[in-house]
């Protein structure tokens, strides 16, 4: 990073460069103190009537959760629908849906980071958040699924009377690591990057109690370049570390089922199919909640057009992918010549008793978002926002064809069943919406929505050599001018 | 220029100087000053990592990376000695057909995997909080207004006085003419 910053004169600062000028991260030339005000406000100020509205049906559906999760453990895992032959109802489909929403948080925040993508800047927090949620709703149901909830303890590896150890070779036993470990990681580099933040909410705090408490977790910070050069080789390093296990969680998620021998499950394209579709639906969540969000706390000027934008062609992309997943295993379950495997793909879609589910997930996944191709869909967000909510809905029908559409259909014609949810189930997914939205709606009381130390460093003022680029930008443009 | 100190009657022993800048760029070459005048013991502090600016101060890399590295190979052996431990010598089990031995060992690259990057995260936590001696909630420069504005828009530049090259006069003459936009002396105590 030292070596940045020290490039000949000769070149051309990005921003001012006219023949290969890009979009200003933040319009309007806003300045530093603007964006502080703006984002620290929201924390500050009192919350608009619509916070309050959405904030107290989400926390009564919040309550409906514990309600439901207090009958499931005082009665027994048989109010849920599932049973043989699907014994992995919404329990299991919920899990991965929610599992999948929080990938886009840490893509943005490591991936993003280490490709260099300034534009994550003024997204990347919100997401991260949201990231962190969605986990804490994905962890409640195999926690809840395994029957006995206060045997959970039982799936860390710790000594115990009957001298049992878990199966290591199990990928149930990875699927915690994964997810635990994903957990933790994100938690850490939310937090760490959060610090910062938390020092200009303290150092702005008027009230006792404010100041003690963003005080404690600033924990101490005052911006010196001796901790921030370690600060930001901790964050490189944390993205490095974050990016590859972004993509482990899922690939991990996907062998539960890939490593079983159950048609429909046992394929070699689960695991990047499986990623490519978190991606797609983690960031269908983040625009989905970034949107309303944005144009509420006018945010404008640093989530403009151009990040819309950006996310919207990753939601292409990856829909796209997500759609070549599905017709490659459809292809292969022809090709592949095993009867059991096209049998389950030809129920699935044709004659078994989901079809509508498959057609609901093609079409959400794969045909909605190729709207994005046009440029006027893009900047219109009110087709972003109706795409990404088809996005949501589909990736979670996709779990659900790939969870009891292949259960229900094994391979002997004696063990078909049929599965539908119960009223705890529907309330319990329900619960975890109000859980999730609650959670985001308090962090987005409490704590900075954007990233502002890190959208700081993005404006063009923030290099040090700022002058000099504006000296050279008003050379040539004389030069220019003594030419013609 | 304006000068000022945080209390006028302090009686407590002098921090040093806290001097604040218009912009990046004014601090970028101020700090290129300080450095050469040799002082040892002062900081910038900016609302936002600017780069470029180890240099100017005479930084180098942050060997952050060797500790991070440390709970990497940390992380991959306890993952398994773990696995190896209990499902080779403490409760050997066949199940999906897999043996109990050596050749297990793709069944555990998973957890190994994720604990590697498990604890290479704790080592970033760990290694960040001791390096930066942090958490510290109470530090002399907070005693100063001038310098809370780094959190917001304002580039400071800090001189301890305990640096052999401080002195009252000289070192505040150099911030004046390396273009401080204010000048602050703080003491130990508010």
């Amino acid at each position: 990073m030292a070596n940045e910053t020290t490039t000949s004169n000769q070149a051309v600062h990005p921003a001012d460069a006219p023949t290969i000028a890009r979009e200003q991260l933040v319009l309007n030339n806003r300045s530093m103190a603007w964006i502080t005000d703006r984002v620290c406000g929201i924390v500050e100020n009192r919350q608009p009537l619509i916070w309050w509205v959405l904030f107290l049906p989400s926390v009564l559906l919040a309550g409906c959760l514990g309600f439901t999760l207090v009958y499931l453990v005082s009665t027994g895992v048989g109010i849920w629908g599932n049973n043989q032959p699907v014994a992995w109802g919404w329990a299991i489909v919920n899990f991965v849906f929610w599992i999948g929403i929080g990938h886009a948080g840490t893509l943005i925040s490591a991936i993003l980071f280490l490709t260099r993508q300034r534009w994550r800047t003024s997204v990347n927090r919100a997401s991260e958040a949201m990231t962190l949620f969605a986990v804490v709703c994905a962890g409640i149901y195999p926690g809840f699924h395994v029957g006995r909830f206060w045997m959970v303890w039982f799936l860390a590896p710790v000594p115990n009377a009957n001298a049992i150890w878990q199966n290591f070779k199990s990928p149930l036993l990875w699927d915690v690591f994964a997810v635990s470990t994903y957990f933790t990681v994100s938690v850490i580099f939310w937090y760490i990057g959060l610090i910062p933040d938390l020092a200009t909410l303290r150092d702005r705090a008027t009230s006792k109690i404010r100041k003690f408490c963003y005080g404690f977790f600033a924990l101490g910070w005052r911006g010196a370049n001796r901790h921030w050069r370690h600060y930001e080789m901790g964050y490189l390093l944390l993205a490095a570390l974050s990016t590859p296990l972004v993509l482990s969680v899922h690939s991990v998620v996907s062998f539960d089922f890939a490593t079983s021998i159950v048609p429909g499950w046992h394929t070699t394209i689960f695991p990047p199919y499986f990623v490519a579709g978190a991606v797609f639906g983690g960031f269908a969540m983040v625009l989905t909640l970034m949107l309303p969000a944005r144009k509420l706390y006018g945010l404008e000027d640093m989530i403009t057009p151009k990040h819309i934008d950006n996310m919207a062609k990753i939601i292409l992309l990856t829909g796209t992918i997500v759609g070549y997943a599905y017709i490659m295993e459809l292809f292969i379950s022809y090709y592949g010549g095993n009867k059991y495997e096209a049998d389950a793909f030809h129920l699935r879609i044709f004659s078994g008793p989901y079809t509508w589910a498959y057609k609901c997930m093609f079409f959400c996944n794969v045909i909605a978002p190729q709207i994005f191709w046009f440029h006027a869909a893009r900047h219109n967000l009110w087709v972003v926002f109706i795409v990404c909510n088809f996005v949501n809905a589909g990736m979670w029908f996709e779990r659900f064809v790939i969870i009891p559409t292949t259960l229900a259909r094994d391979f002997l014609p004696g063990q078909w069943g049929y599965y539908a949810p119960t009223w705890v189930e529907g309330l319990m997914f329900a619960g975890t919406f109000g859980l999730f939205l609650s959670l985001f709606l308090l962090f987005v009381r409490f704590l900075p929505v954007i990233a502002v130390s890190e959208v700081k460093g993005v404006l063009p003022e923030a290099d040090p050599h700022y002058p000099e680029w504006q000296e050279l930008k008003k050379k040539r443009a004389a030069s220019l001018n003594a030419e013609k | 220029m304006s000068d000022s100190t945080s209390s006028p009657s302090n009686s407590s022993p002098v921090f040093g100087y806290v001097a604040s800048f218009d912009s990046a760029a004014a601090l970028y070459h101020a700090a290129e000053k300080v450095r050469d005048a040799g002082f040892k013991r002062w900081d910038v502090h900016t609302p936002y990592p600017v780069h470029g600016i180890d240099h100017a101060m005479g930084l180098g890399k942050s060997w952050i990376s060797a500790v991070v590295l440390g709970g990497g190979i940390t992380g991959c052996s306890v993952a398994l000695a773990l696995q190896f431990f209990t499902q080779v010598n403490l409760y050997p089990t066949v199940v999906q057909g897999k043996p109990t031995n050596l050749s297990t060992i793709p069944a555990f690259f998973p957890v190994t995997f994720e604990l590697t990057i498990l604890l290479s995260a704790f080592a970033v936590v760990g290694a960040l909080l001791i390096f930066l001696a942090l958490p510290r909630w109470n530090h002399p420069l907070f005693n100063s207004a001038l310098f809370n504005t780094f959190s917001d828009d304002g580039f400071i530049l800090a001189i301890e006085a305990r640096d052999p090259k401080f002195s009252r006069e000289q070192t505040r003459e150099l911030l004046g003419s390396a273009g401080a936009t204010n000048i602050e002396l703080v003491h130990e105590d508010a």
